[in-house]
């Protein structure tokens, strides 16, 4: 059984963002870090960086596999969780803890063309 | 096309394998965790089901002949029970499989070959064989095969399927009689470590299959690791390393290759490419960050392209991204400073050893 977490937005290509005022905090959920595996790498953007909702903004690789990374929401990079370079495998351990960017919204209402966590349920089918 | 099963698919399915289609076959490609059943190899002890690999018996007045006329190596004179590595060339030079002959005994030789390959070997060695006094039987349909590989897979064959097997040295293998079937036992393995390959009838390999793994010494393994392993010590893939288009020497596998020998598919080819040069080959990358090398990128100097990665990996063993690249030879100097395309960012690398792991073989 994958966690999901209330209050967060959620992707078709499981991404969530999670929204605090003008930021959006992306990272990818359970369910995906079980589907992938063992993570070995997160090929995150620069800082700076303009991101749009539904084109790849950088990958999360496993051993046997490469994952694009979708962004459900547009903006720009403000941070990227720097912590995965060293220690990718956080992204298992607790990936609504371990976002991969932070973004700073172009345009807040794109959250709502998303699933809520409700939704996001029943679309993994559990 | 509906993909074949293995004898062992259903255990694989009880055991929640993650099933892919490798070769034609529906495989487990993990069952738990890769790193961990890597590790278990490397560490201690696992089974894997390699009941796809598909067998050939060359028996006949010149299957002696035969074989070394289809086979790079040099079979002539073999003992009994000792293995050969080797290829089936095409005229070209190119690789129509990469194969273990076993040397069973008098005039009786046993190939073990690629499941991706199957019908084209068996046709390959089938037509071929026309010229001979030969006989050739397809034995795939019959033989289960498990591969017990790591460190103390030697006391798991031992001890939990009773099959003596300290004696037996590295790439030979014997004939073990068990419940009124022969059985086939090599010290064998695709994954650097020391370990036997066993193959019997589909009841058999059910049987040895259940007693390893409730026996707990061995982990049950899938092809993902199969892959790591073989790859951190350097062992080529069919399909990645080896195809019809490259050759034993562009891959660095020119000692199996016997060049001295009388006559065999492809040597012309081969000692044409060894006289001129080579003008591509497989090397080592290894980078400088964690991003992955997979198959299919492109190798580049200064922009330009120079050749593709075959198969790559965060190492498992060594926690660093290296691959092997099928790139132009006059990059191909240990030292030379490469690019892996990865995605839309470049990543420095530098060419190395292609062995990426040390072998722990018991010679």
């Amino acid at each position: 059984m994958s966690k999901i977490v209330e209050g967060l937005f959620y992707a078709e290509s499981h991404e969530y963002v999670k929204i605090e005022g003008e930021f959006g905090y992306v990272g990818i959920t359970d369910y995906a870090q079980h589907e992938l595996g063992n993570v070995v790498y997160v090929d995150m953007p620069d800082v700076d960086d303009e991101v749009e909702a539904g084109e790849d903004f950088g990958a999360v690789e496993s051993v046997k596999a490469a994952s694009d990374l979708i962004s459900p929401v547009s903006g720009t990079v403000v941070e990227v969780n720097e912590a995965l370079n060293d220690s990718p495998e956080l992204v298992n351990a607790d990936p609504y803890a371990n976002w991969i960017i932070k973004v700073q919204l172009s345009d807040a209402s794109e959250a709502q063309k998303l699933m809520d966590a409700a939704a996001y349920k029943a679309f993994i089918g559990e | 096309m509906e993909n074949k099963r293995t004898c062992l698919y259903d255990k694989h399915v009880a055991l929640g394998a993650l099933i892919s289609p490798f070769g034609g076959f529906d495989m487990p490609i993990q069952y738990t965790n890769i790193v961990e059943e890597h590790n278990a190899v490397r560490q201690a002890c696992g089974i894997f089901d390699v009941s796809h690999m598909g067998e050939v018996l060359v028996t006949g007045p010149e299957s002696e002949k035969f074989v070394n006329y289809i086979f790079t190596n040099d079979i002539t004179d073999a003992p009994y029970g000792k293995i050969y590595y080797g290829m089936m060339l095409h005229p070209t030079g190119g690789v129509v499989d990469d194969l273990l002959v076993y040397k069973m005994g008098e005039k009786r030789f046993f190939l073990v070959i690629n499941a991706g390959n199957i019908d084209k070997d068996v046709a390959w060695i089938m037509e071929h064989a026309k010229n001979f006094d030969v006989t050739v039987e397809h034995q795939s349909a019959y033989y289960g095969q498990v591969a017990i590989q790591g460190p103390r897979s030697e006391e798991v064959v031992e001890n939990v399927l009773g099959i003596p097997c300290s004696e037996l040295a590295f790439y030979t293998c014997k004939e073990v009689e068990y419940n009124g079937e022969t059985l086939i036992i090599s010290r064998t393995g695709y994954t650097g470590e020391d370990g036997f390959e066993i193959y019997g009838s589909h009841a058999y390999t059910n049987e040895a299959w259940d007693k390893v793994v409730a026996s707990g010494k061995a982990l049950p393994c899938g092809l993902g690791c199969r892959d790591t392993l073989r790859f951190e010590v350097g062992l080529p893939l069919y399909g990645d390393e080896l195809t019809d288009e490259i050759t034993p020497l562009e891959a660095g596998l020119g000692i199996f290759v016997k060049l001295e020998k009388e006559n065999f598919i492809g040597k012309e080819a081969i000692a044409a490419q060894k006289a001129e040069g080579l003008k591509r080959k497989i090397v080592g990358i290894e980078l400088k960050d964690k991003a992955i090398p997979r198959h299919g990128y492109d190798v580049e100097v200064d922009g330009k392209v120079i050749g593709q990665v075959t198969t790559g990996y965060n190492s498992i063993s060594t926690g660093k991204s290296v691959c092997m690249a099928l790139i132009d030879a006059e990059y191909g100097k240990l030292g030379t400073e490469v690019d892996v395309r990865i995605r839309k960012k470049v990543f420095p690398g530098v060419v190395i050893k292609k062995r990426f792991y040390e072998k722990n073989y018991k010679k």
